[in-house]
């Protein structure tokens, strides 16, 4: 076990020691890799439910006369079009186009905005967002330190959470949010969000309040076969789904174009960081693309492997993330390649250690669910 | 948790010694700190290696290892169950999920092998 003196504990972290999770340095976080084991809590969410301990994100809020000028100036995507109670996805460019960071804004209103961002980039994206916004009548708060925030993911978290919540929950769509929900006696903040591909809800809640919440849940819980899931869980379920991780999917050297992530950049809105460059790419046609592939032969891709053209003599890229897959049981990549090789049933080259391997280009993202 | 007649080596090996040949797994700590076991890669009959050096792979979900030979040796049978299996080693490290045998070079090298009292100590100091 890591020692976690000096690392930062979230409310959760009794609970976590209480479900003998297996505690790791996350970013300066002491938090959970896994309890039972991940393939275990990987298949309880895809099946039931799974809580998740999350409250290393950071949050952000922006908030003043001209929130939401300053935040889509910040963006890619476009928070203007979007009404009061809805969360917007988008990344966070330099004016290069690579990305600061991928992060989910809260639109409270159009002069409060709660930017929630990468626990590992809160620092970088902090600096960036008050040195960017100087020239904006806005005010930055970090509400990090207050917050806490947990993930119940699964086909299950609705029924679970719908009876110790004052709303309907039912009428909650995806990518919504709503605040001042009542649960366990405390005040939170509650929108249909997660990182897993299933359907599930993400809770904000004071930190004082955290254990309160986590209990009331798992109790909750217990009569849908709910568990307390790890970050191994969690990277393994949002792999599967096909979700950019930054620091392997999303990079400081890596343009959301190249992500597959245009949806999310509105290049017909006013200017924003990295919209030339953007436009630029557009325009060209991004270098390399984000591919999904298949192992043909036996080994599993991890990150940092690199991949070759089908001939196998010429490096095409590098493999960003892979994992054997608990849902889909293959062993299974993300990486970059040119153009010309993204196309499904591409045949492609991975090597491990010193062999190079067999592998085809799948559809992507690899699971989606039902329904 | 740890059988008390197997000697143990400081990577997390097993050893148990029938009539010259060794049979090898990893130990119940190995395999609860790996987590769940995904993939492994074996080596050959015939293969020669030197004490410490590393005679296979595992992989779990999130990790890569190599597994190192306690004492040297020429390998004469592997567990082929768990190329399609590898979960068995977490299931029963020290029954179905031995992973190689082989015949000892020197025996002389097994002197420098734990006992299970000497490695239960030393997890202890991990």
């Amino acid at each position: 076990m890591v020692n976690v003196d000096g690392l930062k504990r979230t409310p959760f972290f009794d609970k976590h020691q209480e479900h003998e999770g297996k505690i790791v340095d996350f970013s300066g976080w002491a938090l959970p890799v896994q309890y039972s084991g991940i393939i275990d809590e990987h298949q309880a969410v895809r099946q039931k439910a799974g809580l998740f301990d999350v409250t290393h994100m950071g949050e952000l809020r922006l908030v003043g006369p001209e929130a939401e000028e300053a935040v889509n100036y910040l963006v890619t995507n476009d928070v203007s079009k979007s009404p009061i109670g809805r969360v917007i996805y988008s990344p966070m460019c330099y004016p290069h186009g690579g990305t600061v960071d991928d992060l989910l804004i809260y639109k409270f209103g159009q002069q409060d905005f709660l930017l929630v961002v990468n626990g590992a980039n809160k620092e970088k994206d902090l600096q960036w967002v008050a040195e960017n916004t100087a020239d904006f009548d806005v005010q930055l708060i970090d509400e990090s330190d207050e917050t806490g925030l947990l993930a119940l993911q699964g086909p299950k978290a609705e029924e679970i959470l719908s009876p110790l919540v004052d709303t309907d929950l039912s009428q909650m769509k995806y990518y919504w949010f709503e605040d001042g929900i009542e649960l366990a006696g405390h005040q939170v903040m509650v929108s249909r969000t997660g990182y897993t591909g299933e359907a599930g809800f993400e809770v904000y809640c004071e930190t004082n309040d955290g254990a309160d919440i986590w209990d009331a849940i798992m109790q909750k819980g217990e009569d849908f076969g709910l568990v307390p899931a790890g970050l191994g869980a969690r990277d393994t379920l949002r792999f599967e789904a096909g979700l950019c991780l930054y620091g392997q999917e999303l990079g400081e050297d890596i343009n959301p174009l190249a992500a597959g992530l245009s949806f999310f950049v509105k290049l017909g809105k006013e200017d924003f960081i990295g919209k030339e460059a953007l436009q630029e790419v557009k325009n060209q046609g991004p270098s390399r693309r984000l591919i999904g592939f298949e192992m043909l032969d036996r080994g599993i891709p991890r990150t940092g492997y690199p991949i070759y053209e089908p001939g196998g003599e010429d490096q095409a890229g590098e493999v960003t993330s892979g994992s054997y897959a608990p849902t889909l049981e293959k062993n299974l990549g993300m990486g970059y390649v040119p153009p010309h090789l993204t196309e499904p049933g591409t045949e492609l080259r991975i090597e491990v250690r010193n062999r190079k391997l067999e592998a085809v280009v799948v559809e992507f993202p690899f699971y989606k669910r039902e329904g | 948790m740890y059988p008390e007649e197997l000697m143990y080596a400081e990577d997390h090996e097993w050893l148990r010694v029938e009539n010259g040949i060794a049979t090898v797994g990893i130990t119940h700590y190995a395999q609860d700190q790996l987590g769940d076991l995904v993939f492994v890669e074996l080596p050959h009959i015939g293969d020669e290696f030197g004490k410490d050096d590393p005679f296979g792979v595992i992989e779990s979900v999130k990790a890569v290892s190599d597994f190192y030979m306690p004492v040297g040796g020429t390998i004469t049978e592997v567990n082929e169950e768990l190329l399609d299996a590898p979960e068995i080693i977490n299931e029963d490290p020290y029954g179905e999920g031995w992973i190689i045998k082989f015949e000892i070079t020197d025996e002389a090298e097994l002197d420098e092998l734990m006992d299970v009292d000497t490695y239960t100590e030393y997890l202890e100091d991990l």
